[in-house]
């Protein structure tokens, strides 16, 4: 079933977009990710313009945040009082990050920009996964684990704007997580992602936050980062599809029911290798086409 | 007495018989409504030839018809290698060319058009488009990127006509459509010469849901991102409680 998408002026099949917002629920709900850097690149792939692409990502982001958000406030892992700074930052960071996108958008780099920004992240972001989680196996198969793990004395513990953070259990200066929060809203807003996946290393490893809160306290604050990158694209550019969003989202709240089941049933360092691999095989399929010389050296529009 | 002055007359009208005849052409639909499940639109054009004398002999007619999508200005950007990967370098504001062009004819367009004509008529993409610029690459290029995504193309032979006089084709508008109006053209040709042409228009234009979307997307755009988000909202809250209830 062909369906023209109104503002993205292509007509495209249902079923695909179903498919992929399918597919990439199945992901993060096996995963635990919002999937925002798998759907860029796969509109991109199915003929959806760039600057399109990012924009309705960052709605269907909304979406999948707020259904993951919910669940816990129920379990009351989300820290209320560090999800408000990390969003101050947030806010300031998508307001950049637009102004970075609109101005490359006319210099007519916006394609390099987000590619480029998906192939250092996800190439970080993707080996170092691979590397822990292979340790990970090594040290299940081998002796138990060595050292126990100290509660080290952080570097971001010596700033000034000292805070209590009580659902965290810590006391740390402001400035970290805003400075955090400024980051991730910049790339969330340039590449069309929440930006999960580096919130999360973030939190645990730069600010110190206990794992259970860390991804409710993430999502929470996606909802809102995400949903003034979509306000913004949508009033300075005109670029936000709801049909699209729509549609990838009705097929991503299904898939991440399925992707729960399947990930109930496999081992976490399976599921997080298979993660690893499959983000590096993004960043490098993306990386490939900056480098091989192109079949078109011209290109149309944007 | 009388036969002889008619076949007199009609030797000094033969050569004036071929601009005597003149084409009547009609189109399926003049409207295009794009809505949801807009899937490109076949048009047909058809018509006849109409003459007040016998169809002259040893030379052949053919028709070729033209549409011609909205014009747009366009940039066109070079990429090149720079510290090793491919960025775009240069980039080229080129005028007003449709955002579609089409060129049917009944016969191979070499056999049938001379470049004399058309140029004067502007009837092949290479004379229609920007046809001052060719030769430089960006122009070129625009050509091609269009052709490639089918755009701009050439159906030889594709107009089928019926004892030089009946003749109808069918023209695949995209399903990637721009909105506006559609030119469309009908020659008649003869030796090498346009003996009469047709114009007229075909509007395709968003309507329903997409028409709707589109105009408050761009004239209340507060307004549409207020209920992007009120429906990101409530599916994700929706989403979880249907869940809920599945689950229990």
């Amino acid at each position: 079933m062909q369906i023209f998408l109104p503002i993205a002026e292509v007509s495209v099949n249902a079923f695909t977009l179903l498919g992929i917002g399918g597919m990439v629920g199945v992901l993060s709900g096996m995963f635990g990710v919002g999937g925002g850097f798998l759907i860029t690149p796969l509109l991109f792939f199915v003929g959806i313009p760039p600057a399109v692409a990012v924009a309705t990502s960052a709605n269907q982001i909304v979406a999948s945040s707020v259904s993951g958000v919910l669940a816990h406030l129920k379990r009351k892992t989300v820290d209320l009082k560090m999800g408000m700074v990390l969003l101050g930052g947030g806010l300031v960071g998508s307001a950049i990050g637009i102004q970075i996108f609109n101005m490359l958008k006319a210099m007519g780099q916006v394609d390099l920009l987000v590619t480029l920004c998906y192939v250092v992240f996800l190439g970080i972001i993707g080996f170092l996964m691979l590397i822990e989680s292979i340790r990970a196996i090594k040290r299940a198969r081998g002796r138990p684990a060595g050292r126990p793990e100290r509660k080290k004395h952080l570097w971001v513990h010596t700033l000034p704007f000292k805070m209590k953070f009580r659902a965290s259990g810590l006391y740390i200066s402001a400035i970290p997580p805003i400075a955090v929060g400024v980051f991730v809203g910049m790339l969330g807003a340039v590449m069309g992602v929440g930006g999960g996946f580096i919130m999360v290393p973030a939190m645990i490893y730069i600010l110190g936050m206990p794992t259970k809160v860390v991804i409710g306290t993430s999502l929470f604050q996606i909802i809102f980062t995400a949903g003034f990158t979509t306000m913004l694209h949508a009033y300075t550019n005109h670029t936000v599809d709801v049909l699209l969003a729509f549609l990838l989202l009705f097929g991503g709240v299904i898939g991440a029911q399925i992707g729960t089941q399947i990930g109930l049933r496999l081992k976490a360092e399976q599921l997080r290798i298979m993660l690893a691999l499959l983000v590096l095989l993004v960043c490098l399929k993306l990386g490939v086409d900056l480098l091989i010389t192109p079949k078109e050296l011209y290109s149309l529009g944007v | 007495m009388m036969h002889r002055l008619i076949a007199l007359l009609a030797l000094f009208l033969l050569p004036l018989t071929a601009q005597a005849e003149q084409v009547v052409a009609a189109l399926s639909q003049t409207r295009v409504s794009v809505n949801a499940n807009f899937d490109g639109s076949e048009i047909l054009v058809f018509g006849a030839i109409k003459r007040e004398a016998a169809i002259p002999e040893n030379s052949p007619l053919d028709v070729v018809i033209t549409v011609a999508g909205p014009e747009q200005v366009e940039t066109i950007r070079r990429k090149d290698r720079r510290f090793g990967i491919w960025i775009n370098v240069e980039a080229q504001v080129i005028g007003h060319t449709p955002t579609f062009y089409s060129v049917a004819t009944t016969r191979p367009l070499q056999d049938i058009l001379p470049p004399l004509t058309d140029s004067l008529w502007k009837i092949t993409a290479d004379k229609r488009i920007l046809p001052g610029m060719r030769g430089l690459p960006a122009r070129e290029a625009l050509i091609r990127l269009r052709q490639n995504d089918d755009l701009y193309r050439t159906r030889e032979g594709e107009v089928s006509l019926i004892e030089d006089t009946l003749f109808d084709t069918s023209i695949a508008l995209p399903s990637n459509i721009v909105e506006g109006t559609y030119t469309t053209r009908i020659f008649l040709i003869r030796d090498g010469d346009v003996i009469d042409s047709y114009g007229t228009s075909i509007n395709v234009q968003k309507v329903g849901i997409e028409r709707w979307l589109y105009n408050l997307a761009y004239q209340n755009a507060l307004i549409y991102g207020i209920m992007a988000l009120a429906i990101a909202g409530i599916f994700g809250w929706g989403a979880s409680q249907v869940f809920r209830l599945i689950r229990r």
